[in-house]
């Protein structure tokens, strides 16, 4: 029975690699291996640069949750990423985890940490969480409360970690860089202290209805070249998204959205992932194995391979671009290319991209967009409402 | 004398195509294990022996050598136990998911 185990240990390239045959494995076989579901967008705090709309209710209660968790399971998902808006607001959040766990989902959570104290902390250990992620925007709590806008929320997050970390999850400080200006290696700094791990993401994406507004609020390209040359940022840029599978170049494709994984919003609708917002199907209509196996959508992004796109298939910097095709579709096309990842690879590499620093071409022709311009956009199926106000707490 | 096994609750777990996939939640190590070794793991509930999980699951689906068999496996347990994946016991175990 030689060779009946392969073991990898977090944080080496084994590991990677057997992330990276399972993910490869998984979109052969038509499985989404990894799905991120946010079990609301209601929030409390305010982030200046928040890609939600908080005042969307409409969240699927518990029994809806637990049904699609029993799919998901069925389904062969594996990696559940428990997000919102804020977690913790979901007065059934450890309900719902224990279901998860129960169903031996790998369970990862995102929140902003300032509603866990002791307890919270010892009940995601005894059930099992592996992994607690906990945006934090920089090492000057007046700087990170600003951007929150909750004042004394960069402490209460800071006790998060510490008392997740010191009961034995792993836990990843993220941040989300944006104008302002933080100092890394500062922030790196303050990760090490902790004995945490930290990851950077330098893209501000629109928000999930289309609203540009926050891409404002991206660094600006002085930013963005310091950013790139700072030695503290390179590590924490690993790992960012769901893999693609290995093909050679040309056919293949940008990432695992769509293919491998996948995005359920609070409401029940599918997406490919969070920054690809295009409504798939939805859960309370139909069951996620119909949505993800027949969705015209979900076929479409299958047939998209490199040498299909625009613009990007005939791009020198594929191979060293992070191509995200959700970023693309929010630009007008998920088949063109998107400026803040022309951008992103230019600041790099320092190699000219085609929409970064000179643009001379239409980035996304809306042509070719057969099956995308039949959808209904998020926008309608959303109230019109919006206050912008953040809840301190949500009922379910 | 044949060992008792069940899995430990600090995993998840999930069968790719044949092949389990498993994540210890305790230090975020990655395990597959082949189609041997996943037939075992599934059949750890910690009551049955793992005399009995050979002989009924290994030798049955893969045509092996009973006594060469339960040495390999019970050298796989012993190992996914290091790693705290699997607990192994003397006496019937209560916990198995
Ligand atoms: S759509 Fe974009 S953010 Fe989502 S997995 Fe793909 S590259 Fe990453
Ligand atoms: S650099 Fe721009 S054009 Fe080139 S692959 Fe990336 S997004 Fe596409």
């Amino acid at each position: 029975m030689a060779d009946v185990v392969s073991i990898a240990t977090a944080g080496t390239g084994a590991r990677t690699s057997l992330l990276d045959r399972i993910g490869a494995k998984a979109e052969a076989r038509g499985i989404p291996i990894s799905v991120h579901l946010d079990l609301t967008w209601a929030c409390n705090e305010g982030c200046v640069h928040c890609y939600l709309d908080h005042s969307v209710g409409g969240d699927m209660n518990t029994t809806e949750i637990k049904g699609v968790l029993d799919q998901l399971a069925a389904a062969g998902v594996m990696f559940l990423t428990l997000s919102g808006g804020e977690i913790m607001l979901r007065k059934d959040i450890f309900e719902i985890v224990a279901y998860a766990r129960s169903l031996l989902f790998d369970v990862r959570l995102k929140t902003n940490g300032i509603l866990i104290g002791e307890g919270e902390a010892d009940r995601f250990a005894e059930l099992g969480v592996r992994e607690v992620n906990i945006s934090i925007y920089s090492h000057l709590p007046e700087v990170h409360d600003a951007i929150t806008r909750v004042p004394g929320s960069f402490l209460r997050s800071i006790e998060a970690v510490k008392r997740l970390k010191s009961r034995g999850l792993a836990v990843e400080i993220r941040v989300c860089v944006i104008k302002g200006g933080v100092s890394y290696a500062r922030l790196r700094a303050l990760a090490e202290e902790l004995g945490v791990r930290i990851q950077y993401d330098a893209t501000v994406a629109p928000m999930i209805d289309g609203d540009r507004t926050p891409v404002s609020l991206n660094i600006s390209p002085e930013e963005r070249a310091e950013f790139y040359a700072d030695p503290a940022v390179l590590p924490g840029l690993e790992d960012a998204c769901a893999p693609a599978s290995a093909d050679e170049l040309m056919n293949g494709h940008s990432c695992g959205a769509g293919h491998n994984g996948c995005y359920i919003s609070p409401q029940g609708d599918v997406m490919p992932c969070v920054q690809f917002p295009l409504v798939c199907g939805s859960l309370r209509q139909s069951s996620f194995l119909e949505i993800w196996k027949f969705s015209p959508q979900f076929t479409e992004i299958r047939g998209i391979r490199n040498r299909d796109l625009h613009v990007c298939g005939s791009c020198s910097s594929l191979s060293s671009c992070g191509r995200c095709p959700g970023l693309a579709f929010q630009e007008g096309n998920m088949r063109g290319a998107s400026r803040q990842d022309c951008e992103n690879t230019y600041f790099r590499t320092k190699v000219p991209t085609p929409l970064y620093p000179a643009p001379e071409i239409d980035p996304a022709p809306r042509r070719q967009t057969p099956v995308s311009s039949q959808f209904v956009p998020l926008t309608a199926l959303l109230p019109a409402q919006r206050d912008g106000a953040h809840r301190e707490s949500a009922a379910y | 004398m044949s060992i008792y096994i069940a899995r430990s609750p600090a995993v998840s777990a999930r069968s790719l195509d044949g092949e389990m996939i498993i994540m210890s939640t305790k230090d975020s190590k990655l395990f597959t294990l082949n189609e041997v070794a996943t037939e075992i793991w599934q059949a750890a509930d910690g009551r049955t022996p793992l005399s009995r999980i050979v002989q009924d699951v290994v030798c049955a689906k893969f045509e092996a050598e009973p006594e060469a068999a339960y040495a390999d496996a019970e050298d796989l347990c012993r190992r996914l136990a290091e790693h705290g994946i699997l607990v192994i016991s003397d006496q019937p175990l209560e916990s198995a998911r």
